[in-house]
C-alpha cells in the first residue's frame, strides 16, 4: 500500500513534469514561430534596445532552453531571483514566473482565481452528483414508464445542449428578466450570501449539463446491476426490496459513478472556460483564455500545470478510493 | 386444507407466459408434481425447457423488481399448505430464505462481489432473525461454513467471495442457503460451474445436508448423471411441458419417452465401450413462442411417423405407463417398449 502510493506519487511527479516540459517547449517554440521576442512582450514596442536587452537578461531570456527550463523547476520549488546587476526582483517558491502582460507574479494570480473555480466545481459537484444519479436511479427502477421517458429526453437534453445556451438562456431568464440573481461574483470571504446568490445560476446550469450525464450513466449501470445474479440471490434470501436496491444493487452502482466523478471535478477545478466566459466569472478558465488571446505565455504555463495538478491529483485519489470501495481491488 | 393431506410442495397446472415484443413466450406451460419433506426430485431438461423458470417461480422470483417484463403466473404452488401463487409478494418474501432457499449455477456471480461472505451469511440470518444480535449471526455463520466442510470457518467468514476457490464459493453458497434452516431447498445446476473433481464432493454435501436437515430438494440439471446420483424422483421437462416423470430407478431402467431415451443417450458413461459414440439428440430446443404442434419434441423425434399423424396434430398427455411413472407419448406402451429393448437399451 505504501509502496505503491509512493510509486504513485511518483508518477505524479513524473506526470507533472512531462506536461511541464511539453508547455514549456511550446512556450519557447511559439516566439520564435511568430517572430516575436518574448523580451519585447515583457517592455513593451516602445522600448529602446538597451531595455529589451536588459529584460532579456534579467529574464534569462538570452539562456539556452534546457538552462531556462532548469531554471524554470528550480524557481518552482526553491523561488527564484531576477538579477540584472542592481536591479534584482525576488519571486518566492512556488515561483511560475511573471505576466508578460501585467508584470504580476503568476502563482498568486492563479491562487487568486482558483477560489472561482473551486467555488463553482464544489457547489455544481454536490448538485450534479445528488440529482443526476437520483434521476437515474427513479428511472431505472421505473423503467418503461412516463416519468421513465421524460426524465431521460430531459436528460438527452442536458446533453446535446451547450453551456453557451443553457447558460445564456438562464441569465436571460432570471437575471435580465425577473432579476432573481446578480451577475456578479463576490468573494465567499467578502460576502457569503453574495457570493452565493452570484453562484447559483453558473451552479445550476452547470450541474445541469452535468447531471445529464449522471443520470444516463446511474441508469443504465443500476439496469446492468439488477441483472446480476447477487441480486437476485439477495431477493432469494428474502431481503425487503429496499435493502435488495439501497443496499447491494447501489454499492455497485455507484462504484463506476466515482470514477467520473473524480475525473470531472478535478477537470472543472483546472477551469471551466465555457461556464466562466457565459457568466462572466474570473477563474482559471477565463485566464487561460485572456491569457492565449494575449499570448501571456508564462500564464498559460502557469494555468496549464494548474490544470494538470488538478487532474493527475484526482486521479490518485480516485484510484485510492476505488480500492477502498472495492475489495477485489489490490494496490500494487 | 390442513397440512397433512397435501404433499409438502405440490404443483399443479403451472404455466409461467412471458409477454415479449416478438410474442408470448411460453417457458412453462402446465406442470404438476409432488414433492415429500426428505425427498429428492431431479428436474431434467435442456437449455429453454422451463426447469429454472420453474424454480424461479416456486421462489417467487419473478414478482421481484421491476413490472416490466414479469411473467403471467399461473396455476397453484402449494407448500407445506399454503398457495405461493395465491399469496401476496410480502408473504412469498418472507418465506424466502426461511422456508425455502435456493443455490444457483455460478457462485463467483451469485455472491455480491464488494461483501464478505460472513457479511452475506449474516444479512441472511438477520432478515429471518430480526431479534439476533449481529454476534449470534456472526457466531451461526462461522457454524454453518464449518458444517459445509470450510476449513477454518472463523478465519474464512471475513474473507471475500474472490478469495474462495469456486468449490469453497459453491459451499459457502450452500452454507448460505441453509442459514436458516429451510424445509425445500432448490439447487439450480448446482455443480455445472464446477471442476469435475468438485462435483462430486458438492453433490455429496447436498446429499449429507439433506439427510441431516430433513429437507425436501429439487435439483435442475441437464445432467442425468448428477440426478442419478441424488433423485427419488426425476422429472423430464421439455418445451415447458413435463414429458416423463417416475421414480430415478425405472427412469434409468425402462424409460418411456423419446426425448428421455435421447437424453441417456447423450449421456457420457465410463461403463460404455470407447468406440461407441455419443448419441445426441438431433435438432434444435423448440421455440417457446411458436410451439410446434401436437407433441412438442415431433420435429426431432425419430419414431413420430409410426402415431399416424397424431404427434403431429394432437398434444399427447401425460399419461400411466406403469405405476407412479408416467410419460407423454403418442406411442402405444408396448410399441415404446420394443423400441426401447431393441434398438436402444444396446447402444447405451
Amino acid at each position: 500500500m505504501l509502496v505503491y502510493l509512493v510509486r504513485r506519487l511518483v508518477n505524479v511527479v513524473f506526470m507533472l513534469l512531462v506536461v511541464a516540459a511539453v508547455t514549456f517547449g511550446i512556450f519557447f517554440m511559439v516566439p520564435k514561430l511568430t517572430g516575436t521576442d518574448p523580451a519585447m512582450l515583457y517592455v513593451g514596442k516602445i522600448a529602446d534596445k538597451a531595455a529589451v536587452e536588459g529584460i532579456r537578461h534579467k529574464m534569462g531570456l538570452d539562456k539556452s532552453i534546457i538552462e531556462q527550463f532548469w531554471l524554470f523547476l528550480r524557481g518552482v520549488f526553491a523561488g527564484r531571483d531576477y538579477n540584472a546587476g542592481v536591479d534584482m526582483t525576488h519571486c518566492a517558491a512556488p515561483c511560475l514566473g511573471y505576466s508578460f502582460k501585467t508584470e504580476q507574479a503568476v502563482w498568486p494570480l492563479l491562487l487568486n482565481r482558483v477560489g472561482v473555480d473551486i467555488s463553482l466545481a464544489v457547489g455544481a459537484s454536490v448538485l450534479w452528483l445528488v440529482f443526476g444519479t437520483a434521476t437515474g436511479v427513479i428511472s431505472a427502477l421505473r423503467r418503461g414508464t412516463t416519468l421513465d421517458r421524460v426524465t431521460m429526453t430531459v436528460a438527452l437534453a442536458g446533453v446535446s445542449l451547450p453551456m453557451y445556451f443553457t447558460g445564456l438562456v438562464a441569465l436571460a431568464v432570471f437575471v435580465n428578466q425577473l432579476g432573481w440573481f446578480p451577475n456578479s461574483y463576490t468573494d465567499f470571504a467578502d460576502d457569503p450570501v453574495s457570493w452565493f446568490q452570484g453562484l447559483v445560476l453558473p451552479w445550476v446550469t452547470l450541474a445541469f449539463l452535468f447531471a445529464a450525464t449522471y443520470a444516463r450513466l446511474s441508469r443504465a449501470t443500476l439496469l446492468d446491476v439488477l441483472g446480476e445474479d447477487y441480486i437476485r440471490t439477495a431477493r432469494a434470501k428474502g431481503l425487503k426490496e429496499p435493502v435488495v436496491i439501497g443496499k447491494h444493487a447501489m454499492r455497485s452502482t455507484l462504484t463506476p459513478i466515482l470514477t467520473i466523478f473524480g475525473m470531472d471535478l478535478g477537470g472543472l477545478l483546472g477551469g471551466a472556460v465555457l461556464t466562466e466566459k457565459t457568466f462572466n466569472l474570473r477563474g482559471l478558465g477565463y485566464e487561460a483564455v485572456t491569457s492565449i488571446q494575449s499570448s501571456d505565455l508564462p500564464v498559460i504555463m502557469g494555468v496549464t500545470l494548474f490544470a494538470a495538478f488538478f487532474i493527475v491529483m484526482a486521479n490518485l485519489v480516485v484510484d485510492l478510493l476505488y480500492a477502498v470501495v472495492d475489495p477485489r481491488v489490490r494496490l500494487t | 386444507m390442513s397440512n397433512t393431506d397435501k404433499p409438502f410442495l405440490s404443483v399443479r397446472d403451472l404455466k409461467v407466459h412471458f409477454p415479449t415484443d416478438d410474442g408470448l413466450v411460453k417457458s412453462v406451460n402446465g406442470l404438476s408434481f409432488d414433492l415429500e419433506r426428505g425427498k429428492t426430485l431431479g428436474i431434467v431438461g435442456e437449455s429453454g425447457s422451463g426447469k429454472s423458470v420453474t424454480s424461479l417461480s416456486i421462489m417467487g422470483l419473478h414478482r421481484t423488481g421491476t413490472k416490466r417484463g414479469a411473467p403471467r403466473i399461473s396455476g397453484e404452488i402449494w407448500l407445506d399448505g399454503e398457495d405461493l401463487v395465491a399469496a401476496s409478494a410480502d408473504r412469498v418474501r418472507k418465506l424466502r430464505g426461511r422456508k425455502m432457499a435456493m443455490i444457483f449455477q455460478d457462485p463467483l456471480t451469485a455472491m455480491h462481489p464488494y461483501y464478505t461472505v460472513g457479511a452475506q451469511i449474516v444479512e441472511g440470518y438477520r432478515a429471518h432473525h430480526p431479534g439476533a444480535s449481529k454476534k449470534e449471526a456472526r457466531k451461526r455463520a462461522v457454524e454453518m461454513l464449518d458444517r459445509v466442510g470450510i476449513p477454518q470457518p472463523d478465519k474464512r467468514v471475513d474473507n471475500y467471495p474472490h478469495e474462495f476457490s469456486g468449490g469453497m464459493r459453491q459451499r459457502a453458497m450452500i452454507a448460505m442457503a441453509l442459514v436458516n434452516d429451510p424445509d425445500l431447498l432448490i439447487a439450480d445446476e448446482p455443480t455445472t460451474a464446477l471442476d469435475v473433481t468438485v462435483q462430486a464432493q458438492i453433490l455429496d454435501l447436498i446429499r449429507d445436508l439433506q439427510k441431516e436437515f430433513g429437507s425436501a430438494v429439487v435439483i435442475i440439471t441437464h445432467d442425468l448423471g448428477v440426478v442419478a446420483e441424488l433423485a427419488d424422483d426425476i422429472l423430464v421437462m421439455y418445451g415447458g411441458k413435463p414429458v416423463e416423470r417416475g421414480p430415478a430407478a425405472t427412469i434409468f431402467e425402462s424409460p418411456e419417452h423419446p426425448y428421455t431415451w435421447g437424453l441417456l443417450g447423450s449421456m457420457p458413461r465410463l461403463d460404455r465401450e470407447l468406440q461407441d459414440r455419443l448419441i445426441p439428440v438431433k435438432g434444435t430446443p423448440p421455440s417457446l413462442i411458436n410451439v410446434p404442434s401436437g407433441c412438442a419434441f415431433h420435429p426431432r423425434c425419430p419414431y413420430a411417423e409410426l402415431t399416424g399423424g397424431r404427434s403431429v396434430s394432437e398434444v399427447p398427455a401425460l399419461a400411466e405407463a406403469a405405476p407412479r411413472h408416467h410419460a407423454a407419448c403418442h406411442l402405444p406402451i408396448a410399441e415404446r417398449h420394443r423400441i426401447f429393448t431393441e434398438e436402444i437399451a444396446p447402444r447405451l
